[in-house]
C-alpha cells in the first residue's frame, strides 16, 4: 500500500491548529499537504505523499543507489543511464 | 455512438474483444453511473436497448455521426448531451463544450459542419447570470468555429432534478468530397496519430471537484477541430482512413473501438504518447490512467503508412495540432485487441473499462 | 517527473533482468505483498519478461480485496442513511457487498461521496454541521497515520459529526499467516514499500529469522521492484535468508517516528477478520477507547446484517498465492470487473483485476 507519489515542497505553513501544512508540487501541478510527518522537511526538499500526507523526504542520496547498482552491471558498457540530477 | 465488434457467434467474439460480453442489460434494475461512462456497460445499454429498439441502416454502424445520402448529397448527422459538472471549468464550461463536441462528431465523419442545434435542460433556480455567462460562451464557441446556431428549445425542471443545465446539441454537416473515413477502412500497417497531449480535460474537470481540488489551473482542451481534419482530409484524401475523437473513456476506449469494428489489432507506445508534465503529476496522485481519461480537443488519424509524414506534418502546420505525434500503428496481430508497448519494454494489453476509472489510493 | 522517471528507464530494466537471468538456477517462488506492486508488475510488462524458473505469486495485499464482507455490508448500511454523507476512497466505491455496492447506493439517493484525504472527510463534517459524515478508514499501515490524523484533528476541532468506518490490517501478521500455513510454497518476500516507509522494518526481522527467507523492503517503479527481485533470488542462490531494503530513498529501519506517535495515539492492535483468509489475531487497528465517539460502529446501529459470500469466489487461494487468477474456473467468465463475485476482480490492485485488464489468460 500503495500510491505514494514524489512531490517538491514548495511551500510551508502551520495551520490554524498547528499541524504543518504545505504546497507540494508532482510535475508542475501544486496540492495542498499534510506535512505534520515530515517535520524535517524544508522547501526543495522532495516528500512521499500519500492520500494528502507527506510520509517520507526522499533521501536524496539513497536514491542514487539503484543507478549505481546498474552502473557496476554495466561498467563495460558504454551506455548511458538516465539519473536523477 | 459506438460500439466493439459485431460477430454473431460468441467464440468469436471472445477472440476479437479479449473478455467476455458483461451480464445481459435485464441484470441491472437501474442505470447507472457507469452505463454514462463510455465503457463496455455504455455499449452494452446502447446494442441491447436503443439499437435493438431502433435499428435502421443508418443507426447499424454506431458511429460518432450518421452518414445520410439525400437527394445526392452526403451529409453527415449527429447529436451529443451534455451533463458536465462543474458548469464551469478550467479551459471552457458546458456551454463552449457542446458546441465543440458536436462540431468534431461531425469532423470525425469527415463533414464540414454546417449548422447546429441546442436545447437546453434548465434547473429551475438556475442563477441567470450563469446562463448569461453560458450562452455567451456558446455563441463565442459557434462564432470562431464558423458554425451557426440555428435552432433551439428550453425547458425548466423542478428543483432538485437538474444539476444546473443540461444541453443537447445536434449538427448537420456535408460530407468532403475526398473524404472516405470510417473504422472499418483501418488495415495492418496504417499509422495511428494524435494531434496533442492526453488527458487535459478529464483531469480539468476532475481538479474541480470536490475533495479532488489543486491548486494549480489544469486547462481542458476543449476546441473544435473541423479545421484540423478538414485540412488532413485536403492532404491525405483517401489516405486518411479513421478519424476518431479520444472523448469520454480516453484513447484506450477509443482505439479499442476501432480496433474491434475494423478487426484488427492496434499497437501503441506508451514512449511516444504526448502528455503534459502537470496533467501527468495528477494522474500519478489520484492513481489515474491517462489513457482512460476523457479529451474534448484531440483527433486520433489512421492513415495510410506512405501518407504518415505528410499527416503529421499537416498536423503541425495547425494551431491545435502543434503537439502532434505518432503513437502506434495498426497490426494484423491480437485482432480487435490494443496492446501498448510500455516505457521499459514490456507488452500490455490495454483493455475496455467497464465503467467510469475512478482515483484510487492503492 | 523526478525521482519517478528514471525509475522507468528501459535500459535499467534490461539490465536487472539480465542479471537476474544470469543469477536463477533453479524454479523459485517469490511473493509480494502490496497491490500498488502488483500493478507496476502486470502493467509494465514485468511478468511476462521474467524468465520462466522465476514465479512472482500476488499475496494479500490489497486492503479492499481483504476487507471483510460484513465491513461493507455495514458501509452500505451507513451510506443509506438519509443524514450520513458516506465518503471514501475511490477504490472501496465498486466493492460489491452481499447485495450492491456503494455506487449502486448512490444511485438508489445516498450521499456517497468519493475524496482524495481524509482530512476532506473531516472539512466536509466542519462545513456541514447538520448532517453526519462518516469516513470510509480501509488500509494498510501507510495510511493509518492519514486517517489517525484526520480523528485527531476532528477532536481537536470539536466537532460532534464525523467518525470512520475503520477496517485497517497490518501486513506483518499476514506474511506470518502465509510463511506459517503447511502448504506454504513462498521461498521469497517483497515487502510493501510504503507500509515500511511508516512502521520500519524491524518487525520482520524475526519472520526471515524464523522461517529462514529473504525478505526485501521494495518500492513501487519498475526498476524497484526489478531490484527487488533480483536482490531476494541472489539471497536465495547464495541461502541467506534476512531482511534487506531496496527502497532505501524512502524507508529507514525505524520507519516514521512522528507516524508512529500518532497511531499509538488513535488506534490500538485488535484481532482482524481478513476476507478470503479467515480471522488473523492482532492483525488490525481499532479506535482507541478515548476516540469512541468517531467510531463509526460505536456511533451507529450497524448490526443485523446478513452477509453472503459467493459460493464460487476462490478470493482466499489467490491472495495467499495457491491459485493464479487465470486459474480460476470463473475468472472472465460469470467474474468480471464488471460483474464481480469478490473483491479481487473489483479493486484496481486486486490480482484478478489486474490480470483481466491487461490481459492475462483471458
Amino acid at each position: 500500500m500503495c500510491l505514494g507519489v514524489p512531490g517538491e515542497v514548495v511551500e510551508i505553513r502551520p495551520n490554524a491548529l498547528g499541524m504543518t501544512m504545505g504546497t507540494v508540487s508532482f510535475g508542475g501541478v501544486r496540492k495542498e499537504i499534510c506535512l505534520a510527518y515530515v517535520p524535517d522537511a524544508q522547501v526543495g526538499d522532495f516528500v512521499i505523499v500519500h492520500v494528502g500526507f507527506a510520509l517520507h523526504t526522499v533521501d536524496v542520496d539513497e536514491a542514487q543507489e539503484v543507478f549505481r547498482t546498474l552502473r557496476e552491471m554495466g561498467e563495460l558498457d558504454e551506455l548511458e543511464i538516465p539519473r536523477p540530477e | 455512438m459506438s460500439r466493439p465488434d459485431q460477430d454473431e457467434s460468441e467464440g468469436k467474439a471472445e477472440r476479437l474483444s479479449g473478455a467476455t460480453c458483461p451480464l445481459p442489460l435485464a441484470d441491472y434494475p437501474k442505470v447507472l453511473l457507469a452505463h454514462g461512462g463510455g465503457g463496455s456497460l455504455t455499449q452494452r445499454l446502447i446494442e441491447d436497448l436503443f439499437l435493438e429498439q431502433f435499428r435502421n441502416p443508418a443507426l447499424e454502424p454506431l458511429h460518432d455521426g450518421a452518414r445520410l445520402e439525400i437527394d445526392g448529397a452526403q451529409l453527415a448527422f449527429s447529436t451529443d448531451s451534455f451533463v458536465v459538472r462543474p458548469l464551469i471549468f478550467p479551459g471552457g464550461d458546458i456551454g463552449s463544450l457542446a458546441v465543440h463536441g458536436t462540431v468534431n462528431d461531425l469532423a470525425m465523419c469527415g463533414a464540414r459542419p454546417l449548422a447546429l442545434s441546442a436545447g437546453f435542460i434548465l434547473e429551475e433556480g438556475l442563477p441567470m447570470e450563469t446562463l448569461r455567462e453560458l450562452t455567451r460562451s456558446m455563441a463565442r464557441a459557434a462564432r470562431a468555429a464558423g458554425v451557426p446556431l440555428v435552432t433551439g428549445d428550453t425547458k425548466v425542471v423542478d428543483r432538485g432534478k437538474g444539476d444546473g443545465v443540461y444541453i443537447n446539441t445536434s449538427g448537420v454537416g456535408a460530407i468532403l468530397p475526398s473524404a472516405d473515413v470510417r473504422p472499418e477502412r483501418a488495415r495492418p500497417g496504417d499509422t495511428v496519430l494524435i494531434n496533442g497531449p492526453i488527458a487535459d480535460h478529464g483531469v480539468a474537470i476532475m481538479s474541480v471537484r470536490e475533495g479532488l481540488e489543486f491548486e494549480t489551473d489544469l486547462l481542458s482542451d476543449s476546441a473544435a477541430l473541423h479545421g484540423l481534419t478538414a485540412a488532413l482530409v485536403q492532404r491525405a484524401g483517401e489516405g486518411l482512413h479513421v478519424l476518431r475523437d479520444p472523448t469520454r473513456g480516453g484513447v484506450a476506449s477509443a482505439l479499442n473501438e476501432v480496433a474491434g469494428q475494423a478487426g484488427v489489432g492496434i499497437r501503441i507506445d506508451e514512449v511516444s504518447i504526448p502528455l503534459r508534465e502537470a496533467v501527468r503529476g495528477a494522474c500519478e496522485i489520484l492513481g489515474l490512467d491517462p489513457l482512460y481519461v476523457a479529451n474534448e480537443g484531440k483527433c486520433i488519424a489512421i492513415v495510410d503508412p506512405r501518407l504518415a509524414d505528410g499527416a503529421l506534418e499537416t498536423l503541425r502546420a495547425q494551431p491545435l495540432g502543434r503537439d502532434a505525434a505518432v503513437i502506434g500503428k495498426v497490426v494484423d496481430d491480437h485482432p480487435g485487441r490494443v496492446v501498448m508497448r510500455s516505457r521499459i519494454g514490456g507488452d500490455r494489453v490495454v483493455d475496455v473499462l467497464s465503467g467510469e476509472q475512478l482515483p484510487r489510493i492503492c | 517527473m523526478k525521482y519517478v522517471d528514471e525509475y522507468r528507464s528501459e535500459e535499467g530494466a534490461r539490465r536487472f533482468l539480465d542479471a537476474i537471468r544470469r543469477v536463477v538456477s533453479r524454479p523459485r517462488v517469490v511473493m509480494e505483498i502490496c497491490g500498488g506492486q502488483t500493478h507496476t508488475i502486470v502493467k509494465s510488462g514485468i511478468d511476462r519478461m521474467l524468465p520462466d524458473d522465476v514465479t512472482v505469486v500476488h499475496g494479500p495485499g490489497c486492503p479492499v480485496c481483504v476487507t471483510p464482507l460484513e465491513m461493507i455490508d455495514r458501509a452500505l448500511l451507513l451510506a443509506r442513511r438519509p443524514e450520513v454523507i458516506f465518503t471514501s476512497f475511490g477504490d472501496m466505491l465498486r466493492v460489491p457487498g452481499s447485495q450492491e455496492d456503494l455506487l449502486s447506493v448512490k444511485a438508489a439517493g445516498g450521499d456517497v461521496r468519493m475524496l482524495y484525504s481524509p482530512l476532506d472527510a473531516v472539512k466536509l463534517a466542519a462545513t456541514h454541521p447538520e448532517r453526519e459524515v462518516v469516513f470510509f478508514a480501509v488500509g494498510f499501515e501507510t495510511t493509518a497515520p492519514a486517517n489517525a490524523m484526520a480523528v485527531w484533528q476532528a477532536r481537536e476541532l470539536g466537532l460532534r459529526n464525523f467518525s470512520v468506518l475503520c477496517s485497517h490490517v497490518l501486513v506483518p501478521p499476514a506474511m506470518q499467516a502465509i510463511l506459517g500455513a503447511a502448504d506454504n510454497c513462498v521461498e521469497g518476500f517483497l515487502a510493501a514499500g510504503h507500509v515500511c516507509t511508516v512502521m520500519g522494518f524491524h518487525e520482520y526481522e524475526p519472520l526471515a529469522e524464523r522461517y529462514r527467507v529473504p525478505i526485501v523492503v521494495t518500492g513501487f517503479e519498475p526498476l524497484d521492484l526489478l531490484q527487488g527481485l533480483h536482490m531476494t533470488l541472489v539471497a536465495l542462490e547464495q541461502g541467506r535468508f534476512g531482511v534487506e531494503n531496496q527502497y532505501s530513498r524512502a524507508v529507514r529501519r525505524e520507519g516514521n517516528p512522528q507516524a508512529q506517535r500518532q497511531l499509538e495515539q488513535v488506534f490500538e492492535v485488535c484481532d482482524r477478520a481478513w476476507r478470503g483468509i479467515g480471522t488473523i489475531p492482532q492483525s488490525g487497528y481499532r479506535l482507541r477507547e478515548a476516540f469512541a465517539q468517531f467510531d463509526a460502529e460505536r456511533r451507529f446501529d450497524v448490526g443485523g446484517i446478513a452477509t453472503k459470500e459467493s459460493a464460487e469466489c476462490i478470493a482466499g487461494e489467490i491472495m495467499r498465492g495457491r491459485k493464479r487468477p487465470d486459474q480460476c474456473p470463473q475468472f472472465g467468465r460469470e467474474c468480471t470487473p464488471e460483474r464481480p463475485l469478490g473483491a479481487p476482480m473489483v479493486s484496481n490492485e486486486g490480482a484478478c483485476n489486474a490480470y483481466h485488464r491487461y490481459g492475462r489468460g483471458a
